[in-house]
């Protein structure tokens, strides 16, 4: 059992999400940069998509109600990537100087009801467990096997003030917009304050767009969508099943991470992908 | 129907008929298929990584739409009350009565065509013409649960208080959204829906 003294700004349960139940409506939602959940879970010993918690700029403190062993990964909260904690050992995660999110598994992972398959907790579609809050025992399971190797290399690229480098392929109907993938590689864009799980919004020179609202259509992770004032988003992971905003492009699965790590005031730099 | 790629895990189908190409997609199975999503006019289908949606990119090409894959499907009855805040508002927009808004919307057979917006949210096809409105021009920062509402050429219900900028014509009691029921949305893509005028 682990106890929570501190969630910090905020703290959520993750894993790989519950993809497949558009039918439902409901989204994948899941860890916002798989690739440090995958690393934490690795470093644990866990399998992939054990629950860990995604902890938004630090701040989180735990204490140990029973030996456990602890790994983090993402933004660097100046933790080693692995630690040991005896009993009554509290353990807690500093501001990151880069990136948004840190990831912090425990060897067995995080035991809690799974809802719909999955104990990610969804904001946009108020799915999975709430906010882990200050005076959570969280559960450990009983999961851990054996030290990921692959996890072993060299921590993960965190994006600092930028210009970062984004990945795009072109959106799904180019006909809504005039010059839309190009304008939107030409330009310089700023992450802005209103950026969260659901989506990046970005500051820049407006999109203009050929045409108006479509009808509803699904969404796809990092689909980079052009509402009317032309400013785009970057769907994140607790994006919505569908929405009728024109799609300029979509950015490459392995650089979405980038764009959920970058703080408000981030400069993003979009590239075709070759 | 033709088919356009959407970033490099998914392809977009464009069709008349979405929700029988996306039983097709289910039916046929494809390898690394990993979500089916019907929209208004286009079907989209996502996979587990590129090499995945390339290999289906033929199979996908040769499906026919199954039409029989919606004939099954069982009728949804929403009671509702027809007393919304916009009643007034649509019936002077429209060149009814309140009396004859409530009339055309609650005889009318419709069809969630789909999902999205929020969980348990259906967009419902099949609204009688005369009622399609454009969206309202300032959205309401809170619309309630259960509230039925329309929206170009849709109708729909709030599963939950959220934001929205469709027209409320009335409220049902109904529970659109159940974690505690299996399957949890009432209304999936295929189903039909009727609305009850209750008092």
């Amino acid at each position: 059992m682990i106890l929570v003294l501190d969630p910090g700004a905020r703290t959520l349960v993750q894993d790989l999400g519950r993809p497949g139940l558009a039918h439902l409506g409901v989204g994948p939602s899941g860890a916002a940069d798989t690739r440090a959940l995958r690393r934490a879970n690795g470093l644990a010993g866990n399998v992939a998509g054990a629950a860990v918690l995604e902890v938004l700029l630090g701040g989180l403190v735990l204490e140990a109600l029973a030996p456990a062993v602890v790994a983090v990964a993402g933004a660097d909260c100046g933790l080693p990537p692995v630690v040991s904690l005896r009993t009554r050992e509290v353990v807690r995660l500093g501001r990151p100087s880069d990136g948004l999110l840190t990831y912090l598994a425990v060897a067995g992972g995080f035991d809690l009801p799974a809802v719909l398959g999955s104990r990610s907790t969804d904001t946009l579609g108020r799915v999975g467990p709430p906010a882990v809050r200050a005076g959570d025992q969280l559960t450990v399971g009983r999961g851990a096997r054996w030290v990921d190797p692959l996890e072993l290399a060299p921590r993960l690229v965190m994006p600092g003030a930028g210009p970062v480098a984004v990945r795009v392929h072109p959106g799904p109907r180019p006909e809504s917009f005039d010059d839309g993938l190009a304008a939107l590689c030409r330009a310089s864009w700023t992450v802005s304050a209103s950026a969260d799980r659901i989506g990046a919004r970005l500051d820049g020179p407006a999109l203009p767009r050929r045409t108006g609202e479509a009808e509803p259509e699904g969404l796809v992770l990092g689909a980079v969508q052009v509402p009317p004032h032309g400013r785009p988003i970057v769907l994140l992971a607790d994006h919505p099943v569908t929405g009728g905003y024109p799609v300029v492009a979509v950015v490459h699965a392995d650089d979405v991470r980038l764009v959920a790590q970058s703080r408000p005031g981030t400069v993003l730099r979009f590239v075709p992908v070759r | 129907m033709s088919l356009r790629w959407y970033g490099d895990r998914a392809l977009l189908l464009d069709t008349t008929s979405p929700l029988a190409l996306g039983a097709a997609v289910q039916l046929a199975a494809p390898v690394g298929l990993v979500d089916v999503v019907p929209g208004a006019a286009s079907v989209l289908v996502c996979f587990a990584g590129p090499p995945e949606a390339t290999a289906s990119l033929e199979g996908l090409r040769s499906l026919r739409p199954v039409e029989a894959a919606l004939t099954s499907q069982t009728e949804v009855v929403l009671p509702t009350v027809y007393d919304g805040a916009d009643l007034d508002d649509v019936a002077a927009a429209t060149g009814c009565s309140v009396a004859a808004v409530v009339s055309r919307h609650s005889t009318g057979s419709y069809l969630v065509a789909v999902t999205g917006f929020t969980p348990g949210f259906g967009y419902l096809s099949g609204l009688d013409s005369v009622l399609h409105l454009p969206r309202r021009a300032e959205p309401r920062t809170v619309v309630p649960a259960g509230s039925v509402a329309i929206a170009d050429r849709w109708t729909g219900v709030y599963p939950a208080a959220s934001p929205g900028g469709w027209h409320l014509l009335g409220r049902t009691a109904a529970a659109l959204w159940d974690l505690d029921r299996d399957p949890p949305a009432l209304l999936q893509p295929g189903v039909r829906v009727r609305f009850e005028p209750v008092q």
